[in-house]
């Protein structure tokens, strides 16, 4: 570390300022400059989003199609055959194949589309350089490099729905070998083949983008802005890129192999098949192999799709309780211990593959661990919101909605974590259940709360109130009415992933339940329509946002809502002086003191006691 | 610019408005990059140390396998493989140099060193080349393996030589499906990076750095290399040596 590196810093800093200044002089950009191929934060943010909701959109049908097919199977519904055509829905039916098909897509959609390319690339693009005072991100060509390709894997993934063979099948995890032998089932042929394409470019988006995120936290905070300053939804997109940047190279050197088994003839995960009563070449490898590496990446992914909504809703129920955040360094250090368990917990997915019992109770212990930093932060949130001075609006509700179905879903997972209880729920609607609560569930609804309280920030309007709680009430008791009866359905033995349990007796007794769940599904996914009404209508036609309208501390409320200006701030970039988590203090003569506010003579800073 | 370096409180470095690690933007995205393919590659060798352990009877020992060194049909065992590590080590080596040529801003330096490098860069491609010619051509003898026979509808046994993707003389299929994955995708990085180093190297003979006044370009690569060179210890190290 010589002379070169503060020589380069320099030059580094000053090239980012003239870059601002230089758009700041002139505003002709070009309309494919400015809203296509643009390089500036908030217009990608905006495209990630917008690609996510049609991408949920997709996603959601697909669940409503199959569960019809699980609640009322043979029967003929005109919707089906209206979706899939005759080919897949013939007089209304769904095709068993194409049953797999949207089980796996669906998935495959939400994880990665939604809840990880849209949650993350929508809020860490827009909010890491607002709240941490920057112009914008580190490199702003990478960061339009990153939402493109995830665009064409996007287009590539939809794209396989319409091919003759349809989508892959083999569920969003993609076990070989019926992944890995395009003989094996319809959907492991072309379908199979676009998958690992499109999640190969989707890697790299995830790359591109968690790398800039994490430099521009690291480099480019405002003057004051300590670590023990940042909002802790900055601190959650941190810890969540990290993780992205340390487990998706490990998925990527899963799917290269699989690649390789699919179409150059090694056998790294293939041994003992026979097909059409030959053997086949391919022996010696083994499909366990595939489960570690997939795991490996696979649990991270959880959180990678957790921890953002986590930050989100720190951040929403800390200004609408008017109260600081309950316990900032413990949400802090409770994240990067979920983070850092993250990577040491994949074997819990892997109980039933005949893995030594001692390891598998390894797998138990570190998994129980988790329940650890979770409960810190589950209470935090609750002593947060305990005597405070609540403000619901539509963002703070999905944010307590998240508390809620975080701690149901979190203590289902206390049950799957262990390997003994497992082998009864293994595999069954019980896992279904627990992991679209936990996950799904607490991630969209910490999404949901982000676009309502970011939206005046996006889009420089207000959504509708009135509009914004009838959603949250029909998602809220439409997604319980889905996934609460599921436990039931698994605690019963219904296997996952069946494209129909009415040829087992054992099961007859819980079609009910069944009808139940999708009477709920339905529900659930015509609620959306109403925040779909709101969110286009209130982009265009909402009311004007005011710059402040939700009286936050953090940095982005202090630009002016009203201009769109590339630089985010007009002037000097605001200096940071506290904590973000000032309101009510005692004294004040506001309920909040925004971060640029210079400390009082006998003032102490809240973040780094 | 040199006033940064005399401000610079150890104290306040993480306290906003500079770089804590006195770094750019781009340079701390390559090592942050560094480290994401550093765990492809682990994934991989770690997927290698679990199948070789698997097979820990079956598995071929390296030097009864990498016997061959050009010119001579002299048994040799592990000295082309030991060469091209020394090439690959030395081009570290000269990236060295370009760099620290690149600090006094002393281009005809850069451009010497950046030229050594980027030769090494092609020796070790093309030593792998040869390395896995030999390698699927096989020994003279060969090995008995089973091979499907289309005609007869099973398996015959015959004498095969070299190895492909599903079949090899010298130990079980996976001996040869990550000999050809692993070194291939480390030959493949080995390759993106003389290529942009090549790039890099067309840019300093433009003056392109000259008229930046600062070499850090030559830096972000270098980086890129040493990691590949480092990778290579390890792939050499499971491949060959244990």
């Amino acid at each position: 570390m010589g002379n070169s590196h503060g020589h380069t810093v320099a030059v580094g800093h000053e090239h980012e300022l003239h870059h601002a200044h230089a758009h700041d002089d002139h505003h002709e950009e070009s309309f494919v400059s400015k809203y296509i191929f643009s390089m500036d934060h908030k217009t990608i943010s905006r495209q990630f989003l917008i690609t996510a909701v049609i991408m949920a959109v997709v996603a959601m049908m697909m669940s409503i199609i199959f569960r019809m097919q699980l609640a009322w199977p043979g029967e003929k519904f005109a919707f089906i055959n209206m979706m899939l055509g005759d080919k897949w829905g013939k007089d209304g039916i769904l095709d068993p194949n194409m049953y797999l098909a949207l089980v796996t897509i669906h998935g495959t959609i939400m994880v990665f589309f939604v809840l990880t390319g849209g949650l993350s690339g929508t809020f860490s693009n827009l909010l890491i350089p607002y709240q941490i005072g920057a112009r914008d991100m580190a490199s702003g060509f990478l960061n339009m490099l990153s939402y493109w390709f995830f665009f064409l894997s996007s287009c590539i993934m939809i794209g396989s729905l319409f091919i003759e063979d349809g989508p892959a099948s083999g569920g969003w995890t993609i076990y070989p070998p019926l992944s890995a032998l395009p003989e094996a089932i319809p959907g492991s042929k072309l379908g199979m083949t676009l998958w690992l394409i499109s999640m190969s470019l989707f890697i790299v988006s995830s790359l591109l983008g968690g790398l800039n995120y994490i430099v521009t936290i690291i480099n480019l905070r405002t003057k004051g802005m300590k670590m023990t300053r940042m909002p802790l939804t900055i601190w959650a997109f941190l810890i969540t890129a990290i993780l992205g940047v340390l487990s998706f190279p490990v998925l990527l050197s899963c799917a290269l192999l699989l690649i390789f088994d699919r179409s150059m003839g090694t056998s790294f995960y293939l041994s003992d098949i026979y097909i059409g009563g030959r053997p086949l070449d391919q022996v010696g490898g083994s499909p366990i192999l595939f489960e570690h590496l997939f795991w490996f990446l696979g649990h991270p992914e959880v959180y990678i799709v957790l921890l953002p909504a986590l930050g989100i809703t720190s951040e929403i129920i800390a200004t609408n309780s008017r109260k600081p955040i309950f316990g900032y360094r413990a949400m802090i250090g409770s994240m990067l211990a979920i983070g850092f368990l993250s990577f040491i917990v994949w074997g819990h997915h892997m109980y039933m593959t005949g893995m030594n019992p001692f390891l598998g109770s390894v797998f138990v212990f570190t998994t129980l661990l988790i329940a650890i930093p979770s409960a810190v932060k589950a209470f935090n949130y609750i002593t947060t919101l305990w005597k405070g001075n609540i403000q619901y609006t539509p963002a703070m509700l999905f944010s307590v909605g998240l508390v809620s179905s975080f701690v149901t879903g979190g203590v289902t997972g206390i049950i799957l974590a262990d390997s003994t209880l497992d082998i009864t729920v293994h595999d069954t609607y019980f896992v279904v259940a627990h992991f679209h609560i936990v996950m799904g569930l607490s991630a969209i609804f910490g999404m949901f709360a982000g676009v309502y309280h970011w939206f005046p920030k996006m889009f420089r309007r207000m959504m509708n109130k009135k509009l914004g709680y009838l959603h949250f009430w029909i998602t809220f008791i439409g997604a319980y009415g889905v996934f609460f009866p599921m436990h039931f359905l698994g605690m019963s033995g219904v296997p996952r992933r069946y494209y129909t349990n009415s040829n087992f007796p054992l099961f007859d007794n819980l079609g009910d339940i069944n009808e139940l769940v999708t009477v709920f599904a339905i529900i659930a996914a015509l609620g959306q329509i109403v925040f779909l009404i709101n969110f286009f209508y209130s982009m265009f036609k909402g009311q004007t946002a005011p710059q402040n309208p939700w009286n936050s501390n953090t940095l982005e409320w202090t630009t002016p809502a009203a201009q769109h200006i590339h630089g985010n701030w007009p002037g000097a970039l605001p200096e940071v002086h506290r904590w973000p988590y000032d309101y009510s203090k005692p004294g004040a003569e506001r309920d909040f003191i925004p971060q640029t506010v210079p400390l009082g003579p006998d003032e102490h800073d809240g973040g780094g006691h | 610019m040199g006033h940064a370096v005399a401000e610079f409180d150890q104290k306040k470095a993480w306290d906003g408005g500079q770089s804590p690690f006195r770094m750019s933007y781009g340079k701390l995205m390559m090592w942050f990059f560094l480290v994401s393919d550093a765990l492809t590659f682990s994934g991989l060798l770690c997927a290698y140390g679990f199948v070789r352990h698997k097979y820990s009877d079956a598995w071929p020992a390296a030097e009864d396998v990498f016997t061959h060194f050009p010119g001579t049909h002299a048994h040799l065992p592990l000295f082309y493989v030991g060469l091209m590590t020394f090439i690959l080590i030395m081009s570290s080596v000269t990236m060295v140099l370009a760099v620290e040529a690149g600090h006094r801003n002393n281009k005809r330096g850069v451009i010497i060193w950046m030229l050594l490098t980027i030769i090494g860069g092609f020796m070790f491609v093309g030593s792998q080349a040869w390395e896995w010619y030999n390698f699927i051509v096989g020994t003279p003898e060969g090995a008995l393996r089973q091979v499907w026979d289309i005609d007869a509808g099973k398996y015959v046994t015959q004498v095969f030589h070299g190895a492909n993707m599903t079949v090899n003389e010298y130990g079980p299929a996976q001996f040869a499906n990550f000999f050809f994955f692993i070194t291939g995708f480390h030959g493949f990085h080995v390759f993106s990076g003389v290529m942009i180093n090549c790039v890099i190297f067309i840019n300093v003979l433009a003056g392109t750095y000259e008229r930046r006044g600062h070499y850090e370009m030559i830096e972000k690569v270098g980086l890129y290399w040493h990691f590949v060179d480092l990778v290579w210890v390890f792939v050499f190290t499971f491949f060959y040596l244990l």
